[in-house]
């Protein structure tokens, strides 16, 4: 056994194709005229609208009131007039209601980079509330408010913090550059984190793929004076999922159909953790990401800091449009990711990616009959049996799908990915899960 | 940007692996072919009609089977892998409906009675090759010594090796003396001219005396079915399935490993030989093993889904074809070993689920 950390079952090793942008360094995008930015980013009641059409709104200014505690806040990314509010679709499938801005006037922080605020003698519940007012969710892609995450339930030791710098999903690059170009602001999110959540000991997973940003975020910490182990992962899918990172790291497992703070654990992406950073010491809104711009068929692959609300059309502009007819557009990486196919449709705060693939990269095999070649129980990382719980599901079984672990599948595509026959798995575990909630 | 066609919408993931069906078969086909090739080398053009004949009932089951269910699966190559193994499974003077009844019995009855693909209990092939043996059980038991083994001007039948030395203990009614290999010799079963070059060259080389009948059984040199002979070709088949993880190394190791250690231990016991005294390299070398551990036994379909059920399949496969093979009636036991075990293959399944994450041993339930 080498001494590289990885999680003991399932797993495969999907094409990288990272390289087509992990040395392309992250700029600002172009801010489109006019910018739709939806008003549910993030997981829980969408936020309600406080603009009209008509109004005038400041870079960073507040358009969408959380709606309840599992809920965020949205700001507008940009100085302009409000437009309209209108419907949109999310690359998801979710329709929700967006507010529109035209885009004009003078910008309130961009290019001020300085901390504005002595964040280091504020206390857990003061930087909780900056984190809520802030909109922040979790930016691995499930998008989850972060204030209801971080905020430890009374009496819950937590023993671990664990940052996912893993970024297991082929493709993207925009956690590798950030860990690359933004260590230190990296470093003292993670101190902000620590203050909030006071855990024992804290760690950063990383796959060995990004030796350089485990290095990058070594010397931060040491120069930031942060006690902290750097992990480096053995490159394997679904290695930044939060249940393999943690089993990884801490060898421990996170109970089924329990949360990570069970086994004394809060996990965060590294993305969060720079938005946490920036929301705290620059007292800046979520209102912008760093996006991977990838795929075949993209001219010029790139990793674009993308005002929120921006139409994928014009990422895909700017990075010189299509070099081939793709087949697919995928918003988030291609294991898990979404299809879509209006170009309108915006940046959301949890779009780490945006992927135009050609028919060669979505190639498939076409469907058959399941083989029983066994290759989806022995590549699920959850320990599931896919072949079996399909057909459950497909026979209407969903008690016995559920009893069979159902609810444990993370819908992380490993076993569809291998699977020989082309079985829709994960449609059908999606479509398990839903049938499960309304009849069970 | 151009308006351009509708983008497909599909669920995620988004990308797939290489791996489909046809490739799978494809590659379990291409595996077998050079064993076939020699088969048909060894045995004369008349091989060659009996794979033929097996293909196109193959051939003719499946359009039926799945024409009845308004499918067309012809280019999953699965049914033209059944055609191959029926006939590889075949003496080479077998009347030609026997072949096509095989391929035809077991497309439409072993599988599309089941559902196709994917949904049979039991190997097509050897379903189908078991149904024959028990309808024409004469003629799938007359078996020709080859003109390249004997050297005659032209072939003769006989026994295969494994059933010379059945029928020559039950006639003896007692222990043979010696072993299987020399009891073959006192029986007079011919060694190639190759072959004993082979041995005297091998010992003037490193001086380790070798039996020639067991380089023409390792080389194929030797009477049998027409896939099954040349033990050399086979596994150079099986490996390269292993490299491609075509099949797991699980099925053919505990397999052959759980035989030759019985073989070790009992197989001495026929010939009036103490235990461990038995002749595992000729055991290995002889019969449909080969054939059977690395391509028949490995079926998807019809073995376990996980490593674990794989490895308690292979052993009672293996604890079967010892079983048959030296207290059976039977020379040879691999098909109906595997058949058998593919009756166990749901209660495998059932009682080998794999283990969840996150959830107590004890608690382990099979989806």
């Amino acid at each position: 056994m080498s001494g590289i950390k990885t999680f003991p079952k399932g797993g495969l090793h999907p094409p990288g194709r990272k390289a087509l942008c992990s040395s392309v360094e992250i700029k600002n995008a172009v801010i489109p005229p006019v910018l739709t930015v939806p008003l549910q980013q993030h997981l829980g009641k969408p936020a309600l609208p406080l603009v009209e059409p008509g109004m005038e709104v400041r870079e960073g200014m507040l358009i969408g009131r959380a709606d309840g505690f599992i809920s965020a806040n949205v700001h507008s990314p940009v100085p302009g007039r409000v437009k309209s509010l209108k419907a949109v679709f999310l690359p998801n499938g979710l329709q929700t209601q967006a507010v529109e801005i035209e885009f004009f006037g003078e910008f309130d922080r961009s290019g001020r980079r300085t901390e504005g605020r002595k964040w280091e003698d504020l206390g857990a519940e003061e930087l909780l509330k900056i984190v809520e007012d802030q909109g922040i969710v979790g930016m691995g892609g499930a998008t989850f408010p972060a204030h209801a995450k971080f905020k430890v339930p009374q009496g819950t030791r937590i023993e671990y913090l664990v940052i996912n710098g893993v970024e297991c999903e082929p493709y993207l690059c925009s956690d590798h550059r950030l860990m690359l170009e933004k260590p230190r602001e990296i470093i003292r999110g993670i101190r902000i984190l620590r203050t909030i959540i006071q855990p024992e000991k804290i760690a950063i997973g990383v796959e060995l793929n990004k030796a350089d940003a485990i290095e990058a975020l070594r010397k931060a910490a040491e120069a930031e004076g942060l006690p902290l182990a750097v992990v480096p992962l053995k490159v394997k899918y679904p290695q930044g999922d939060e249940k393999q990172l943690l089993k990884a790291v801490t060898r421990r497992e996170v109970p089924s159909g329990a949360l990570p703070s069970a086994i004394g654990a809060v996990v965060s992406n590294v993305g969060t953790v720079f938005a946490v950073y920036e929301a705290v010491a620059l007292d800046k809104p979520l209102i912008e990401r760093v996006v991977t711009v990838s795929g075949g068929a993209i001219a010029a692959p790139a990793n674009l800091k993308v005002r929120i609300g921006t139409p994928i059309r014009s990422l895909i502009e700017e990075c010189g449009g299509f070099r081939e007819p793709p087949v697919k557009l995928v918003a988030g990486g291609p294991m898990m990711g979404f299809t879509f196919y209006d170009p309108e449709t915006p940046v959301t705060k949890g779009t780490s990616g945006i992927l135009a693939l050609t028919k060669q990269e979505a190639a498939a095999a076409p469907r058959t009959f399941c083989l029983q070649c066994g290759k989806c129980i022995a590549v699920c990382p959850m320990g599931l049996n896919p072949t079996g719980l399909f057909k459950l599901i497909d026979h209407s079984g969903y008690a016995r799908a559920v009893e069979g672990g159902l609810l444990d599948c993370k819908e992380c595509g490993a076993c569809a990915f291998a699977c020989p026959a082309h079985i829709p798995l994960v449609q059908g575990f999606k479509l398990g899960k839903l049938m499960s909630r309304k009849e069970l | 940007m151009e308006d351009e066609k509708l983008k497909l919408i599909t669920g995620s993931p988004q990308i797939h692996s290489l791996a489909s069906t046809s490739r799978v078969m494809g590659g379990v086909i291409l595996a077998l072919l050079p064993a076939g090739i020699w088969g048909v080398w060894l045995f004369g053009p008349r091989a060659g009609a009996v794979i033929l004949v097996s293909l196109a009932g193959a051939a003719a089951g499946e359009l039926i089977g799945a024409g009845l269910m308004k499918k067309n699966t012809l280019a999953d190559g699965s049914a033209f892998l059944t055609g191959l193994l029926v006939a590889y499974n075949m003496p080479v003077s077998v009347p030609l409906y026997v072949p096509a009844t095989a391929s035809l019995f077991a497309l439409l009855v072993a599988k599309w009675t089941f559902g196709g693909l994917g949904n049979n209990w039991i190997n097509p092939a050897l379903a189908g090759r078991v149904f024959v043996f028990f309808s024409w059980t004469s003629a799938m038991t007359k078996w020709t010594l080859p003109v390249k083994l004997t050297g005659a001007a032209e072939a003769v039948t006989g026994a295969t090796v494994l059933g010379a030395v059945k029928t020559g203990l039950a006639d003896l009614g007692g222990p043979g003396g010696g072993g299987p290999v020399e009891f073959l010799k006192s029986l007079d079963f011919p060694a190639s001219a190759f072959a004993q070059d082979l041995a005297r060259g091998f010992q003037g080389l490193t001086g380790l005396e070798t039996e020639a009948l067991k380089w023409d059984l390792f080389f194929g040199l030797t009477p049998g079915c027409i896939g099954e002979v040349s033990t050399l070709l086979l596994l150079l088949g099986g490996a390269a399935l292993l490299f491609t993880r075509i099949i797991n190394w699980e099925i053919p190791f505990f397999y052959l490993g759980s035989f030759a250690l019985l073989t070790g231990i009992f197989g001495g016991l026929p010939f009036g030989k103490g235990l461990f005294a038995g002749d595992v390299v000729f055991h290995l070398l002889s019969g449909g093993l080969i054939l059977g551990a690395f391509f028949m036994a490995t079926d998807m379909v019809t073995s376990p889904l996980t490593k674990k059920g794989m490895i308690i399949y292979a052993l009672g496969t293996g604890f079967l074809t010892f079983l048959i093979r030296q207290y059976g009636s039977f020379p040879e036991g691999v098909s109906l070993a595997i058949i058998l075990m593919n009756i166990f293959v749901p209660v495998i399944n059932r009682y080998t689920g794999p283990k969840r994450f996150g959830v107590a041993k004890t608690k382990t339930k099979a989806a």
